[in-house]
């Protein structure tokens, strides 16, 4: 009974382990493992044995039974791993056709720099205001201290609705620093983007509606360094970290001390180059600390409060981020243009 | 403002390189735009004098020269100018030389004979007879050079001989001897026959292009060597004898020396953009102080002095009266007696053509020298043409004619302000003088105003006659009256050093207001406190002082010079203590004070989101101008009387095309659709988030409202497309009760749109806007003959629209039961209506009915269609029976019946 086993199990591995396919592994297991398979049939011969054997003969059969059992799992485990492999080598394909079109819509360029921009002030506490463009002459420049005369007011320059030059379409968003300052409550930090107008013919670098962004803040104490501080954290947020700016005196009629700020090329690094015209320096905005008519006129008392502003074209901070050459593209909505960004 | 570094040293001597100049002036608060090397093109060219000259053996019109450039030897050059003469001093470009224009000389032969360089011309320096008068070339009619139009028929014989007549006095006569007289003047021996025997005599002519052996013709009347002119001959007759040739120098100047300084081309000019506080910047004398203060330099300035003493007392000769003080508030003049007019000196040629201004004679000139020089503009006028002797300063009369310097005629109002004598205008005061008042050649006794007026009734007057003088521009931006003297006593001072004329004692200068020095007090705390520095009170005044500022008795207190009008108060104190300490130098430190909660407003927050969706639905953004052309209106077909024609006029538009502020953002989008249509670019869709501006708001503004608007189109591209991305954006602002209604609901006529693929677009019982395809002849007149689709969506009414924050629903604990039901119906009968009736007949159980085919055709009948829907049923509480939902259905299919005539098919 002994050789028996031994040649059931002997003849079983060797038939288990060439078993080509699950169904034959199958056979096999009936075969031998079944009810009436050879190994139960060696088993129905136990009750012959007798007592003393019986004992070590039931232990070797089980010894068997389990041999033959894990072999067969680790047998149906190979070829089940091999059909999977099969099946999935069958079902490879040419990654390289391309993928199924998704249809994104884009953000216009102008916008994503706007953004930018407003994200960046939001986050010093910033509020985002929004004001009319068809605006009062009397917002635009006289609260502005751009008294009667000033040449920003001739009809050559500004668009009016009204013989007596009342109603205009605003020629900067700074009116809205006096909008602010006649509806908030002191201190004061506002941002305000929106479209502005002049009288320019279109070409590569002018157009008669263009975007600026205007930044206020009033509150007291606050200083010309402040105002360095905080455009220069704009620069580096819309530019890269380590931008060099400058500042230059200039003049605009509603800030006393007035600046410009210049962004070193970043083509040349400062050295001069066509991008910058030779000088090294890019201009990018006008600012300065609010002129103390501006606060007096909107009833602020310039010894208590003081403030600075700042005020920004979009489109040419849009150009010079993506490196447009040409201002009509921004509004002429080619799609091809449109879905570069 | 140009300014000239030469003229500029005159007054403080600065000698930083030009890139260091542009820089330090710049960050001081005089921005340099750029600086122009005068002579930067010009490279190796010299002065050389002509050695010898030899006619050319293969040439009939050219010179082989020797000329000494100051080298050791000699140098051959060909040239084919006939104005040189040996021991002339001219422009050599030699071998290797560069030009204007970028012309490069090289070394080469002609016609056979080596040439190491080029003799220039004045046009060849980019100089031009303006800059050297004395450049001006005359040529005699040389008869060698005679080129008959027919040869048949020749004015001339070609067999010409000496002492031929030509005609009437004129002869032909050969010339020997040829003499410079140094002024640009020649001697020329000539010899001729008369009655067949030799005659010769010497004769003076300013022809230049006569040397011996030459024939010539000659008036033995008048005693000229006659030109082409005297002739009455063409050009083209005599190739050669041009008024061109090579710049004969009569500088001062010796073989070898560098021409860029010789014509004053060594010079580099710089060009700075003024801000118009700075009016006193527009002066060479204003950028000297600047440039002193900047360079901690000293600055050189000098007191005119005038020794007068001609013909005459002033008060007898003029007398000036201001009727109309308030815009004059000082008037200044003097006279200048036996005025010889003539050409200006180099060195003041050279200035003005530095700083861009055209040398005339020297009395203009003289009159623009002072204005660069002081920044106060000067007018000059013939004291003949005052009639007696007396200059009002008034208003025009209505309608009073003038016509001024340049030519041009004018109509004068009130508003002006003119330089009158007893009986007319002679000059708009402050902007240009009158034609009948001019500096002319024969001008014996002139007048120099040197005057300050109002500076808006100068702007006013010039921009009412579109005529905005270099003058007028100073003057608008409101004068020094302090400097009207020194200015006219400079004029003065320059016609004695001129020696242009006599300048009589005396000056006239009508102040009308009382000068009141500006005094500030200096609080250093104060400046400190807005700059954020920490300056010390001694290094505020050396910088107050260094631009001008005095000090005066009172401690703590400073006199405002008189020509910085735009220092008012401590603000502007600190601006020039900023500048001169440098913004640069200024530290950087952040925001301190009270925090400030910043962030978006609901409106912006829904602005981004709109965007966001748009987007995702593969819309592109786009900007489009505010205003628009009125027919726009008609293109997108409202009619005449449609409510919304009624825009914002802009009264000075660019032109028609943006004259009116847009009450609707169709045609923009149109426009922008049709633009990408005629580029061929496929499958477009845009949004824009534009506003309209619709007249009605408070103080005559503007109600500026925003619209979404969205454009596509594409292949396949249909209203359902569209309609899907609506109902998006909708669901992304979580609208409730989101509906359409076609052409037959509640919404204005829409013109612009197809009218049976229109829809309004409804959340609950709020109109939110419309969506459809465009009229194909609207699409027409934007040139598109495709099928556009557009939505147009008030911002306002998306806003009301916004449903509540998302609220967690519990998921379905109880399995649905889904049944799909096919209806037939009548066309007519829309799927909202079915749904509608679904709706109603359902008994509650129902969660979802999703329309999922219609058909037409094989098996239902004409004019009917078959509409599938898949129904969801199920109870929030139990598992559905199919009884229960049978039930239901069946209450749906009657419900469909009722309303809609809907069989079950």
């Amino acid at each position: 009974m002994k050789e028996q086993l031994a040649k059931i199990e002997r003849e079983a591995l060797e038939a288990i382990t060439s078993a080509g396919d699950p169904a034959a592994l199958d056979e096999l297991r009936v075969k031998y493992l079944g009810k009436k398979g050879e190994l139960t049939a060696v088993l129905k011969q136990m009750g012959k044995l007798s007592a003393e054997e019986r004992p070590a003969m039931g232990a070797l059969a089980n010894e068997v039974r389990s041999v033959l059992e894990e072999t067969i799992e680790l047998t149906a485990q190979k070829l089940a791993a091999a059909a999977l492999e099969a099946r999935l080598k069958a079902e490879a394909i040419d990654v390289t056709v391309p993928g199924k079109a998704v249809k994104q819509g884009h953000k216009h360029p102008m916008y994503i720099a706007l953004d930018e921009i407003k994200d960046i002030f939001v986050g010093m506490g910033f509020t985002v205001l929004d004001g009319p463009e068809v605006e009062l002459a009397e917002l635009n420049f006289d609260r502005l201290n751009a008294e009667e005369g000033h040449p920003s007011r001739d009809w050559s320059d500004t668009f009016y609705f009204d013989e007596d030059s009342r109603v205009m379409l605003r020629s900067q968003t700074s009116p809205m620093q006096v909008r602010a300052m006649d509806t908030r409550q002191l201190p004061i930090r506002i941002i305000a983007p929106g479209r502005v107008y002049r009288k320019d013919e279109v070409d590569a670098t002018h157009s008669p509606m263009f975007h600026q962004v205007e930044g206020m803040v009033i509150d007291k104490h606050v200083t010309m360094a402040d105002l360095k501080g905080t455009l220069n954290l704009l620069a580096e947020q819309l530019f890269g970290k380590g931008t060099v700016t400058r500042f230059r005196p200039h003049h605009f009629p509603f800030t006393e001390p007035s600046c410009e700020m210049d962004v070193q090329c970043h083509k040349c690094g400062g050295t001069g180059c066509p991008t910058c015209k030779g000088e090294g320096w890019i201009e990018l905005l006008g600012a300065g600390m609010i002129h103390p008519n501006v606060l007096r006129m909107a009833g602020i008392d310039p010894e208590e409060w003081s403030g600075w502003a700042f005020g920004m074209g979009l489109e040419r901070t849009a150009m010079r981020r993506f490196k447009i050459a040409d201002l009509r593209l921004i509004f002429e909505n080619d799609v091809r243009f449109l879905e570069q960004f | 403002m140009n300014l000239s570094r030469k003229w500029l040293n005159e007054f403080v001597e600065i000698n930083a390189g030009d890139r260091e100049f542009a820089e330090a002036m710049t960050l001081s608060g005089s921005k340099v735009e750029l600086t122009h090397d005068m002579g930067e093109e010009i490279s190796n060219v010299v002065v050389g004098r002509i050695l010898s000259m030899e006619r050319h053996e293969n040439s009939d019109h050219m010179w082989v020269c020797q000329l000494d450039v100051g080298q050791s030897e000699p140098v051959q050059i060909v040239t084919g100018a006939w104005n040189i003469h040996v021991g002339d001093l001219v422009p050599v470009a030699l071998h290797k030389s560069t030009l204007p224009g970028g012309k490069k000389i090289e070394k080469g032969k002609l016609r056979g004979v080596l040439s190491n360089g080029m003799l220039c011309s004045l046009k060849e320096l980019g100089l031009d007879e303006r800059d050297f008068p004395y450049g001006v070339i005359t040529a005699a009619a040389l008869l060698g050079d005679y080129h008959p139009i027919d040869p048949d028929k020749p004015s001339i014989p070609e067999e010409i001989e000496l002492g031929h007549k030509i005609f009437g006095s004129v002869v032909a006569a050969g010339a020997g001897e040829v003499k410079s007289l140094g002024d640009g003047r020649w001697s020329v021996a000539l010899v001729w026959a008369e009655d067949g025997s030799p005659v010769g005599t010497t004769v003076e002519t300013e022809c230049q292009n006569i040397h011996s052996m030459d024939l010539v013709a000659f008036n033995t009347k008048t005693r000229t060597i006659c030109t082409l002119a005297d002739l009455h001959a063409e050009q083209r007759e005599f190739p050669n004898c041009i008024p061109d040739g090579i710049f004969v120098l009569q500088e001062d100047c010796k073989p070898g020396d560098d021409i860029r300084t010789v014509t004053g081309l060594d010079d580099h000019v710089v060009e700075f953009e003024i801000t118009p506080n700075r009016p006193d910047c527009l002066s060479v004398i204003g950028l000297a102080r600047e440039a002193a203060a900047t360079f901690d330099k000293p600055c050189r300035f000098h007191t005119p002095e005038v020794k007068g003493g001609g013909e005459g007392v002033l008060p007898e000769l003029l007398d000036v009266e201001t009727p109309d003080p308030e815009l004059c508030p000082r008037y200044t003049a003097r006279m200048v007696r036996n005025v010889k007019i003539g050409p200006s000196p180099k060195w003041m040629r050279e200035r003005l053509r530095a700083m861009g201004v055209r040398p005339i004679n020297n009395i203009v000139d003289i009159t623009n020298y002072v204005m660069l020089e002081y920044g106060q503009p000067m007018h000059a006028f013939d004291y003949r043409y005052v009639n007696g002797g007396k200059i009002i300063v008034r208003r025009a009369a209505e309608g009073e004619q003038l016509t001024t310097l340049d030519g041009k005629e004018h109509t004068l109002t009130a508003n002006h302000l003119v330089i009158a004598d007893e009986g007319r205008a002679v000059g708009l005061a402050g902007i240009m003088g009158g034609l009948n008042s001019e500096i002319v050649a024969d001008t014996a006794d002139v007048v120099f105003e040197s005057a300050c007026f109002d500076g808006t009734c100068i702007r006013k007057g010039a921009l009412a006659l579109g005529m905005r003088t270099e003058a007028s521009a100073k003057f608008e931006k409101g004068l020094d009256p302090m400097n009207t003297l020194p200015a006219v006593n400079r004029a003065c001072e320059l016609v004695e050093l001129l020696g242009a004329g006599q300048v009589v004692d005396g000056v006239i200068d009508i102040l009308n207001y009382v000068p009141q020095p500006t005094r500030l007090k200096v609080e250093p705390d104060k400046i400190n406190a807005l700059l954020g520095t920490d300056v010390s009170e001694n290094v505020m005044y050396t910088i107050l002082q260094k631009v001008g500022f005095t000090t005066t008795k009172e401690r703590g207190v400073v006199e405002v010079p008189s020509w910085r009008g735009d220092v008012k108060e401590m603000a502007d104190l600190a601006e020039e203590v900023a500048r001169f300490y440098g913004y640069n130098n200024i530290p950087t430190t952040l925001m301190r004070g009270q925090t400030t909660l910043g962030g978006y407003s609901q409106e912006q927050r829904l602005e981004q989101k709109l965007g966001a969706v748009c987007r995702s639905c593969g819309y592109d953004e786009i900007i489009t101008y505010s205003f628009i052309s009125p027919t726009w209106y008609d293109k997108i077909g409202w009619e005449a009387g449609h409510p919304g024609r009624k825009s914002f006029k802009i009264l000075n538009p660019l032109g028609e095309d943006t004259s009116i502020m847009r009450t609707t953002t169709l045609p923009s989008m149109l426009d922008i659709l049709a633009r990408n249509y005629n580029y061929r670019n496929k499958d477009v869709r845009l949004y824009e988030l534009g506003r309209i501006y619709l007249p009605g708001g408070e103080d005559g503004l503007a109600v500026e409202s925003k619209m979404l608007t969205l454009g596509a189109y594409g292949e396949g591209f249909d209203f359902y497309d569209l309609k899907g991305a609506v109902e998006a954006i909708l669901k992304d602002i979580r609208a409730e009760d989101i509906h359409f209604e076609g052409p037959d609901g509640e919404y204005l006529p829409c013109a612009a749109y197809h009218p049976g693929r229109l829809a309004s677009v409804w959340a609950d019982s709020n109109c939110v806007g419309v969506l459809g395809q465009i009229h194909p002849n609207v699409a027409k007149n934007f040139g598109v003959d495709g099928e556009l689709y557009c939505a147009e969506l008030d911002f306002d009414h998306l806003m009301k629209a916004q449903g509540a924050g998302a609220e967690y629903v519990p998921l379905p604990r109880f399995p649905s039961v889904t049944r799909d039901i096919a209806v037939v119906c009548d066309e007519a009968v829309t799927v909202g209506a079915l749904e509608k009736a679904i709706r109603k007949g359902a008994k509650g159980l129902l969660k979802e009915a999703a329309l999922f085919d219609i058909y037409r055709g094989k098996g239902i009948d004409e004019g009917k269609k078959s509409v599938a829907f898949n129904l969801v049923l199920r109870a929030d509480d139990r598992s559905l029976t199919s009884e229960e939902a049978d039930e239901d259905v069946k209450a749906i299919l009657e419900a469909l019946e009722k309303d809609c005539g809907a069989k079950l098919r």
